[in-house]
């Protein structure tokens, strides 16, 4: 018996990811449908009797409308029209216990096309415990097809579902009764109808959800509390991740200098050391940062809070032509570009998530920091403003909000031109609050952590395989008296740029910085270290250098220096992530140049006011 | 004088009698609004009530339907159309 193709289907807030979670585990494969951003999630089930059932998660819908690609996509799944998905063979529609009315109505919808339907009635439990109850019988009776209790959390809760796919698709039978008029208001009535019907008891609105909400969107309280915890999110990111970021980066030069102890002398040596372990380690070191950002997002969004700071959020993004839920994409964008591009994917408007895309790079990352700490530490003095405030620490914030500012304005300027268009609605559903289950949470990040470490095996790696190239090679003559990388492909490039970047004050050193710099954007940092011909680890060097810098540097250099790692798009590996996340080059071209654009123009301003208030 | 969701304050609980998205001023927009209003749990004869208001301009609302909480812009609330409160 050939494996039996089922589709899990349903509305935002049904629970429908959790039961696909519970039901393949770790045997799941997330990608994209080919040539459109719809996350494609299918994985594979054992029944107890051990049987295989393939598992396609199509994308949370409230209708088959084709109003959004997510609605399209589906549609063409299972209607058999979608180009390289089979068409399923059986149907499981994921509806919530709690809003039956609303969800009903895509079943019903879904009655119209004839496929064989089961419906799940999910989060029972929670149902049940605000003193809902439904006739699932005459719920069963009404549709004319298969209905079962599940709670998705639970692998005991899906049990009953489990055992009812184990059989050969021609058990299953078309749902009996017909649906005739298939618009949004007949629907909606037919559901309403059913929905009547088969309520036995209606139930009351979760307390617990009410006490928490009047506290979380409350005016004044509501952001307080959500500024504290991205505060205190952000300090976990930065402090929480020091200790894990210093292992993982002497655990790579340790691996460096086993292999070199292993390996004579020469260009190999150097490739293994310079180019693969050093490269791949550069972007590595980020990976717990990643990890706790996405581990706070994710269990926010369990647990339900997510759509609230969505609420908090909307009338600011709103201002600027955005929505609400663009946030979430954005603040991932403070620890690294790469997952806030991807986390973009639940924007469902286009021009909405391209707008989102294109601003997501001028998030301070961190991997700004060490430029900007060296910089710093070079440059500012250690004073105290107004009293209290450290100057160093002041005009670190002031990099941040520089950021933050500048994006606010193109994603503006970018709505009122390029990416004009329609309102996007806001509406949404506040869900419940609940528990997050924690075996879910880390399977999500699991996942995630999955696709960062895949990409850094991948185009980061070959990246720092050509960098390391392009630094090497052609050799310094015998005796030179310049670096080394003075004389590389790097250092020629480098050197031409000096050109272009003089206006900027930018000296060659700086240039040839900038070309290694384009791997990721604290290899500057090693990079002018290698050109100040600095020995020693990263940290002697970094602390070396700022004595170096302090003296070879005019501080209108060192300030238009710092803005240029605002805005320039200093990262090979978020570029290739927005060509494939807006499948397009012309997206991606026009994020590169208005970036270097910006990083430009305002480095010039900055050296000739600088230059201008010092002389 | 009709009455809109936009005009409830905090705790005010109304019937939902019809849509008027004619009143949203982008006509792109209103097409398919009303649809969507319906596809997310707004239906005429429902009972409504607002229970919060965001901090600026006090919006956008969040409104009970039944046991449901949604979240919506004044903008799109002052489409639905209310009946005497019930």
């Amino acid at each position: 018996m050939t494996a039996l193709r089922a589709a899990l289907i349903g509305a935002p807030n049904s629970g429908k990811s959790s039961l696909f979670n519970t039901l393949t585990g770790s045997h799941q494969k997330v990608a994209n449908y080919p040539g459109i951003t719809v996350e494609r999630r299918s994985g594979t089930m054992t029944t107890d009797a051990g049987n295989d059932v393939y598992i396609v998660d199509l994308p949370g819908i409230y209708s088959l409308n084709d109003r959004s690609l997510d609605e399209k996509v589906s549609r063409e799944v299972i209607t058999g029209a979608h180009e390289s998905e089979e068409k399923p063979e059986v149907l499981v529609c994921v509806i919530n216990a709690s809003n039956i009315r609303v969800h009903l109505r895509l079943v019903l919808e879904l009655k119209s096309l004839g496929l064989p339907i089961i419906v799940a009635l999910n989060m029972h439990d929670l149902a049940t415990r605000d003193g809902i109850e439904i006739d699932v019988d005459r719920l069963s009776e009404e549709l004319g097809m298969p209905v079962m209790t599940t709670i998705a959390v639970r692998s005991s809760g899906v049990k009953a579902l489990k055992e009812y796919l184990n059989r050969d698709s021609s058990a299953y039978a078309k749902p009996m009764g017909q649906v005739s008029d298939i618009s949004t208001r007949a629907l909606q009535k037919e559901a309403g109808r059913i929905t009547k019907l088969v309520t036995v008891k209606e139930g009351s609105h979760h307390k617990m959800t009410r006490i928490l909400d009047s506290v979380a969107l409350h005016p004044v309280a509501g952001p307080l509390v959500f500024f504290t915890m991205l505060f205190f999110m952000f300090q976990a990111v930065f402090s929480w991740a020091g200790a894990p970021m210093d292992g993982i980066e002497a655990g790579f030069a340790w691996l460096g200098e086993v292999v070199a102890a292993y390996i004579p002398e020469g260009i190999f040596r150097s490739f293994i050391q310079d180019g693969l372990i050093a490269g791949v380690g550069s972007v590595l070191v980020f990976l717990p940062q990643i990890i706790i950002l996405f581990l706070f997002i994710l269990v926010l969004e369990a647990s339900g809070y997510m759509a609230r700071a969505a609420f908090i959020m909307d009338k600011l993004m709103a201002k600027v032509g955005l929505n609400g839920r663009a946030f979430i994409p954005l603040l991932s964008s403070f620890a690294c570009a790469i997952p806030g591009i991807m986390a973009t994917r639940t924007i469902a408007n286009h021009r909405d998530r391209m707008t989102t895309i294109m601003i997501a790079p001028l998030m301070t990352c961190s991997a700004r920091l060490p430029v900007y700490t060296l910089l710093i530490a070079a440059f500012i003095p250690n004073d105290t403003v107004m009293g209290y405030f450290g100057l160093q620490g002041v005009v670190f914030f002031g990099l941040y909000m520089a950021g933050i500012v500048s994006a606010i304005i193109v994603a503006a300027v970018m709505k009122a031109t390029i990416t004009k268009g329609t309102l996007q609605p806001f509406l949404m559903e506040l869900p419940k609050y609940q528990m997050p289950r924690f075996k879910h949470v880390f399977m999500e990040l699991w996942q995630r952590v999955r696709a960062f470490l895949r990409r850094a095996g991948t185009i980061i790696l070959y990246a720092a395989i050509a960098l390391w190239a392009l630094t090497l090679y052609p050799r310094a003559p015998e005796n030179a008296p310049e670096a080394d990388i003075y004389y590389s492909f790097a250092g020629m490039i480098g050197r031409a740029l000096q050109h272009i970047f003089a206006p900027l004050g930018f000296n060659w050193e700086i240039s040839i910085a900038l070309v290694p710099g384009m791997a990721a954007r604290e290899v500057a940092v090693s990079a002018l270290g290698t050109v100040y011909a600095l020995q020693g680890d990263e940290d002697q060097v970094a602390e070396s250098l700022a004595t170096v810098l302090q003296t070879a540097w005019p501080l209108s250099t060192a300030l238009a220096f710092l803005a240029w790692f605002i805005y320039a798009p200093q990262c090979l590996a978020t570029l290739a992530t927005a060509r494939r996340e807006t499948n397009s080059w012309g997206w991606t071209g026009f994020m590169t140049a208005y970036l270097f654009g910006l990083a430009y123009l305002i480095s010039f301003i900055v050296n000739i006011t600088a230059k201008a208030l010092m002389a | 004088m009709t009455k809109y969701l936009s005009d409830l304050k905090i705790g005010d609980q109304a019937t939902i009698q019809g849509f008027d998205t004619s009143r949203v001023d982008d006509q792109e927009f209103a097409a398919d609004l009303e649809d969507r209003l319906l596809e997310i749990g707004f239906e005429e004869g429902l009972a409504v009530e607002v229970l919060h208001k965001g901090s600026i301009g006090g919006d956008p609302l969040a409104v009970k339907i039944g046991t449901i909480t949604l979240a919506l812009r004044k903008m799109e609330a002052a489409a639905i159309i209310l009946g005497e409160s019930s």
